[in-house]
Order: C-alpha cells, then structure tokens, then sequence
C-alpha cells in the first residue's frame, strides 16, 4: 500500500437517479503518468470532486500515500500534497502571475496568515515562485494580471499554482483543454518534464497525447472504470473501441 | 545580505508597496484644517472618525470581498462600551479607547465564525440580521443605553491630562487624526502583508483558495476580527468627542452610509473610504439646511449614477486615467 | 387563554399572508436570475400609495384599486428593469446591492416629498370592517379578507406554474437558466414577465397591507427588511418555501409582540439567523 502514492477503494456517488460514480477503485503507484479518459460524462472530473474532497462520496474511502484522507478538507488534502488543476481557468483576475503563485507559495509555507510583516520580506518565498515561473516559461509576463494573459499562458498557470503546493500527487484536469494544437505539445511536455517525485494523472481527450505521454491508462464510462491498461493493450481493447475510440482518429 | 541588488520579482514587490508622493501630499493636507478652516475641526473630526470606520469596512468589502450590511453593529457596539465607561466614572479617553476596541473585537471575533461559513445572500441576510439584532436590543435595554435618548452623563477627562474635549474641537480633531493614521498604517501594512495576497485572492476566486491549500476560513475571521475591532475603535472615538452615544450609532442608516461613503470612493484602493468620507460629509454639511427626505434622494441618484457609470468609484475612475507604473527597467 | 392563543395565531396568519404576497415576487425573480433587487418593497408602497390616494381623493371603492394597485406596480417595473436592471444582471451581488439601495433611496424620498411623512390609510367599505362571528371566536373582517384573498393569488400561481406553458418556461429558468436557453427558451422575456408580474404582486400586497400595518414614506424600507427575512428563510424561487416561511415569521412575530412585548423585533432576527445558519439555501432552497 505504501509504494501507491493515491488510491482509492469502492467510490460512490449518485445525485438524484443520476450515478456519476460507480464502485470507483483506482491505484497509482509512486512517480506514474497515468492518463484517465473517457467520453463526455463519464464521471471523470467528477472523480477528481471527489478524490480532493470538493465532493463528499456516498460510499468509499481515499488514501494518500499510506494516509487515509477521506475525511479531510479539501484544502488539508492540498497541504499533505493532493492537488489538482481546474479544467476551466480558476484564477485570480486582478492578481498577477506572479502575486498568485507567490501566495501559493506562502500558503505552503505558513506565512499566509501573517498582516504585520512586508512582503518583500519574504525574498524566498517570492524567488520560489518566480523560479516556478521561469521553468513554465511565464517569466516574461508575470508582472500582469492574470485577466490580460493569453489563454495558453493561463492554462500554465494553472498549473504553476499546483506545483507551488509542492504536490505529491498532481490531478490535472484537461490541461491542455482549448489550447490549439501547436500551443499543447508544449504544455505536455512541460508535464512530461516533471520530476519523478510527483506522481500524475491527468484527464485528456487527445488520443495522441495520451498514447504518448502516459505510462498506463484508465478508461471510465458512465461513472464506472471500464478498464486499465498500457497505452497497447488500450488501443485494442474491444470495449475501449466500442465505446470510446472506435472512430475518433484523429486527423 | 544588503548589499547585493534585489532581483527583478523582489524589486517588483518593492515598488508595490513604496509611499507615493501623493499620498503623502495628503496626509499632510489633513494637517491644514488646523490653520485654514479653524472653525470646523468639529466636522473635520467626525470626517476622521467616519473614515476610520469606512476604512475598517473597506478591509473586509474591498479586499476580502465580505458584503455587510450590518457593519455599524461593531461602531455601535464601541460607541456605548466607551460612552458607558466614561458614564462609570473613568473618563480617561486613551485607556476607554482601547477598552472599546478590545470589546469590539471580542464581538467581531465572535460573530465571524458565524459570518465566516457563509456566502452570496445568506451572508448579506445574517450580516443585515445581526446590525438590526444588536440595534433592536440597544433599544430594548433602555436602562443601560438610554433608549431613544441615548446615552446621557458621559464626560470625558482631558486628552493625556492636558487638552479639554471642548468645542473648539482642537484636542477633538487632534485626537481623531492621530488615531486615524494609525490605523491606516496598520491597514497598509496589513493590505501589502502575505495576508492582504490572501485576502485579494479570497475576493478574486474564492473557489480557488483551498486548492492551493488555503483556508479561507480562517483568513476571513482574522480579517473580520480586526475590522470590527477598527469599527469600534471609531465608535469609541465618536462617543469622547462628541460625549454623547445614540441608537443610530448602531442603526441600518449608518451602515448604509458608510456602505455608499467606501463605494463612492472606491473600495479596494485603501483611501476610498477616506475620500468618500471626506466628499460625503462636507457634502452633507454644505446641504444641511434641504430636508434629509431630500438628501436621500440625490444620494439615492448619485449611488445608482456610480454603480452604472463609476463601478470602481471615484479612484477606480481616476486610477483609469493613469497608465499603469510598474516597467521592467 | 386559549382562546387569545387561537386569536394571536389568526393575527398572525393574517400577517403571514400578507408577508407572503410581499415576498413571492422577489423570490421567484431572485431564484431566477440571482438578482438582489432591494427594491422590491418600493412597488409595494407604489401599489399602497395608488390605493390610497384612489380611495381617498377619487372615492373609488376598495375592491376596485385592488388591481389597479397591481397593473400600475407592474407597469412601472417595465422601464426600470429595461433601463437599469437589465444591466447589471451578471454583476456582483454588491453592485445589485447598491442600485437597488439607490432605487429605494430615491423612492422614499419622493413618496415624502409627494405625500408628506403621514401615516396614511385607506377607506373600507362597510362590510370589511368589523368582525365576523364564528365558533364562538369573533375573527376580523378584514383580515379574512386578506386570508382569503391571498389564498386565491397562491391558487393561481401555482396553477399558472403547473399547468400553463408559460409557467413551465419559468420553472426551467429558475432551475437552470442556461440549460433553458439551450432549450430555446427566451429567458430574458420570461425575466421581463416574471419580474414585471412579481412587481405587480407586491403593489397588490401593498395596497392590501395599508389596513394592517399602516403606511407611510419609508414602507420600502421597513418592511424590506421582513421581505428578504421571508426570501432567505424560504429559499429561493420557492413558492411553497416562501408560503412555509411568511407564515412561521408572521406567526412568530405576532406570538413574539403579544406574550414577549420587551423583546420586540428582536425575535425576528433572530430567528431567521438561526434559521439561516441551519439551512443557508433557506428552507427549501436548492443554491
């Protein structure tokens, strides 16, 4: 169990008739890439809900590491090192880049809280974020607010933030989600690039980038776990094709 | 560790949080009352004192985004904790001051686990609810308060054993003044804190906050407590120099007016409320002699002229016309 | 003792009611559009003035300013929310908060300087005042009058709501604004009804409330404040929330002023405080 940097048993949900989550049972072993698709629907980002605990499960348990935290706040599950990007840009309008990732920063290292000190007394802290910056190739427009930022360059944002967390265990939720296609490779490969000591699964409908940058794929359809698998044994899985990629080859 | 140049983040930072000249311009004009409008220290105090109440307002509605309605329950509630001390007998100002700020921020403290779980109207409900609570037991408690009559037998020693609370208003204005830039030294650095980054996120995105980690929750009880406790210290003040404390210290019509005092001046700029203050009361001086029926009206004209047209108030719309400062050189 | 519980809780009923036409409006327009229109309370004292001065000046009979008071509330609510409200829409709930403040603001002012700072009253017919003997408990005419005829507004509503295709649109706008424009519903026109509708229902209210609580320039204020307390209580776009709430707050305000006289008002609050705090989408609100 140790060696699994998430893990979660039996995840229910339902709303009403509607069953968004079906007996969810995942495993990610430390440092994977693990890559979660599925239709429209599926139950995906509703998953991540409630692995970080912005949704409460009917049933099931969630463990981090060897830690169980189904009972933890979302934002105490962020601070064990659970984090997750938002599919639609959740950031501060009015906050530059670089102001919100050194607030990040400061949350992580407990100087939030403090009203009676300066901040460019906290030099680390802002040099942390910076550097945050630079090796998201943000660093020239990090003095603007974030509502005048590309949209590209907000999607890496979003990620800037999580890795100011210093996350274990990184969610990324359709990360590259209306970012044209050249712009993606990019940001993929900014993923790609992430050190080993963080362990990540991320939602994606690109079958390309999917096949490329995950070591193992999950499938969920209709709020269940179809089936796991490498990238191989995904491409020719019958139900996979049926269900999911049997016509959705991508020009 | 100082002689190295700071960095370009850090010098950034820097440059955000540095003094300007205009600011400073205007601090030292609040200094000219004293020599150019004598005979109005007593209305320049009150200016004093109600921007010090706009200012504690502007902590939680400008920067953490709080909607009050009821935020007059807190100067209220160190109006008559000051009133009644001095009404007791001990009439020494400083001390009764920081009696009424410590009672206020008990109140605030309080409340904001209340006011902290909740968002959107429910929040504006509860907020609107407990001003008109406090207001209505106020008035229920006559034997304490006074009633409709307000607070009677407060008398006020001089200011550090030297200066009369008279009506001249010299030691009245003095007193407010100083008081005030305190406080807003405390709010600046508290606005340019890793806590006010905390606070401008809470407005910006709430949603985001426990995402990167932050409880929200707490910030906005540490914010809340501190502007309560500002809120009461302006009430308090209100209580020694004018030596008098009534109902509507607490009442709806005060929180509205410090509610559209912060918006005309902008919230979310720090001196919004100050400036507000400033033009809202001259203002209502100079038109004293009209009706307050009709007083309303224009207000009521002037605040939808400002949500229509000025949504940032009177510095959002100046702040527009300034190019923005920050350049890489 | 009974027999002044029995009497008191009538009273109340009767209040309820009265609270309850005030406050449908808002609610259904607030659960529609999430627009905090403090201004609700005004087209009340619209309506209260209209039936006011048609009975007096006029001497046009009760009855007949009834619907007067609700068309002339309906009409004037067309142009502002054409001209300032229809802008503000997807602002901040503070923004909302300030015009409709102004808009009170500005209506106070002009009911002063219209019809001085008197209480006013309107003139019954004969029949209406009075009480009515039964069971051997004397009930007031007219607050049967007000039972009766709110009754028969919430009848209607519901029945419009359920059963008309107009009523369906506004269910699915109040449910799920967006998804109802996906389904070709004209939202906006429905808002424009609905709130207009809404407006008309508070002038009639507040020609109703006259007889009962008085009148006078500062009514959008005064009773602003129960209306939203039966708004947030209830939940939003709730009828039937807001029916429960009127009726517990009219109920306990009157219980409250007639066997805890010292307490006055303060019950009230806190009682929708509390109420709040245990369901903060009000009772049977969904947000």
């Amino acid at each position: 169990m140790s060696s699994l940097a998430l893990a979660t048993r039996g995840l229910d949900k339902r709303f009403g008739s509607l069953v968004v989550a079906n007996d969810v049972t995942i495993e990610l072993p430390q440092g994977e890439r693990y890559a979660l698709i599925g239709p429209n629907g599926a139950g995906k980002t509703t998953l991540i809900n409630l692995v970080t605990g912005m949704l409460k499960p009917d049933r099931g348990r969630v463990f981090l590491g060897a830690d169980e935290v189904t009972s933890l706040a979302p934002a105490e599950r962020v601070q064990r090192g659970l984090v997750r990007t938002f599919q639609l840009n959740t950031l501060f309008p009015r906050l530059s880049a670089l102001e919100a990732v050194t607030l990040a920063v400061c949350e992580r290292r407990g100087c939030a809280g403090v009203w009676w000190r300066n901040l460019p007394f906290y030099g680390e802290a802002i040099e942390e974020a910076h550097a945050i910056l630079v090796s998201l190739r943000l660093a020239a427009s990090c003095y603007r607010p974030t509502a005048e930022l590309a949209y590209g360059q907000q999607r890496l944002l979003e990620i800037a933030l999580a890795l100011a967390t210093r996350p274990k265990v990184l969610l990324l939720d359709e990360p590259a989600a209306g970012v044209p296609q050249a712009e993606s490779t990019e940001l993929f490969s900014v993923i790609a690039d992430l050190s080993r000591a963080i362990t990540v699964l991320f939602i994606e409908h690109d079958v390309n980038v999917v096949f490329r940058f995950a070591r193992r794929i999950i499938v969920m359809v209709g709020g269940r776990i179809l089936v796991e698998g490498t990238p191989r044994e995904i491409a020719t899985d019958r139900r996979v094709r049926e269900t999911y990629l049997g016509g959705a080859e991508h020009a | 560790m100082g002689a190295e140049p700071a960095s370009e983040p850090q010098r950034y930072f820097d440059h955000r949080i540095r003094w300007r000249p205009l600011e400073l311009a205007f601090w030292f004009a609040t200094l000219l009352p004293f020599w150019l409008t004598p005979t109005y220290l007593v209305l320049a105090s009150q200016i004093a004192i109600t921007g010090l109440f706009a200012l504690s307002l502007d902590l939680i509605l400008g920067y953490a985004g709080i909607v009050s309605l009821g935020h007059a329950a807190y100067f209220g509630f160190g109006s008559y904790t000051a009133g009644l001390i001095a009404k007791w007998g001990w009439g020494e100002p400083l001390s009764g001051l920081l009696i009424a700020a410590a009672a206020a921020g008990v109140l605030g403290y309080v409340t904001s686990f209340i006011i902290a779980r909740f968002r959107h109207l429910a929040l504006i409900m509860i907020t609107l609810g407990f001003g008109l609570l406090l207001a209505e037991a106020a008035n229920s408690a006559s034997w304490l308060t006074g009633g409709a009559d307000g607070l009677q037998g407060v008398r006020m020693w001089r200011l550090l054993g030297i200066f009369p609370f008279d009506l001249y208003g010299y030691a009245a204005y003095s007193y407010a003044l100083a008081v005030l830039v305190l406080a807003f030294l405390l709010a600046r650095r508290l606005i340019n804190s890793p806590f006010g980054l905390a606070l401008r996120g809470i407005r910006e995105r709430a949603v985001r906050m426990p995402a990167i980690g932050a409880s929200s929750v707490a910030h906005i009880r540490m914010v809340y407590t501190i502007a309560a406790t500002m809120a009461g210290i302006a009430g308090g003040l209100l209580a020694q120099t004018t030596e008098t404390v009534s109902l509507e210290t607490l009442g709806f019509q005060r929180s509205a007016d410090v509610l559209v005092m912060l918006i005309l001046g902008g919230a979310g700029r720090l001196y919004g409320g100050i400036i507000g203050a400033i033009i809202y009361l001259i203002a209502r001086d100079q038109f004293s002699g009209i009706n307050p029926q009709y007083w309303y009206f224009w207000i009521g004209l002037l605040l939808i002229a400002v949500v229509m047209f000025l949504p940032n108030g009177i510095l959002g719309g100046l702040a527009r016309l300034v190019p923005p400062r920050w350049s890489r050189a | 003792m009974l027999g002044s519980a029995f009497g008191v809780l009538f009273d109340g009923l009767a209040y309820g009611m009265l609270l309850f036409l005030l406050a449908v409006g808002l609610s259904v327009t607030l659960g529609m559009m999430n627009f905090v229109n403090l201004a609700h309370c005004s087209f009340a004292m619209l309506g209260g003035y209209v039936a006011v001065g048609l009975t007096n000046e006029l001497r046009w009979p009760f009855l007949a300013t009834l619907p007067l008071a609700f068309v002339s509330a309906a009409v004037v609510s067309v142009p502002l929310e054409r001209v300032l409200y229809r802008r503000l829409y997807g602002a901040s709930e503070l923004d909302q908060c300030l015009l409709t403040i102004g808009i009170v603001f500005v209506s106070v002012a002009t009911a002063a300087y219209l019809f001085g700072t008197v209480q006013q009253s309107v003139q019954l017919p004969s029949w209406l005042r009075g009480s009515v003997s039964f069971l051997h408990h004397s009930f007031g005419a007219y607050r049967l009058f007000l039972i009766a005829v709110a009754l028969a507004v919430t009848a209607i509503l519901v029945a419009a709501l359920e059963y008309t295709s107009f009523g369906a649109q506004v269910r699915a706008a109040v449910d799920n604004a967006r998804m109802a424009r996906g389904l070709g519903i004209d939202v906006d026109r429905v808002f424009a009804i609905t709130f207009a509708l809404g407006g008309g229902l508070a002038g009639l209210g507040g020609a109703l409330a006259v007889e009962i609580v008085g009148l006078d320039h500062a009514f959008a204020f005064t009773f602003l404040v129960y209306v939203l307390i039966v708004v947030a209580v209830g939940g939003l776009g709730s009828i039937a929330g807001s029916f429960a709430a009127a009726l517990v707050l009219g109920v306990s305000d009157m219980a409250g002023k007639y066997y805890v006289p010292e307490l006055g008002a303060f019950l009230i609050y806190l009682v929708m405080i509390t109420l709040l705090m245990w369901r903060p989408a009000g009772l049977f609100g969904r947000r």
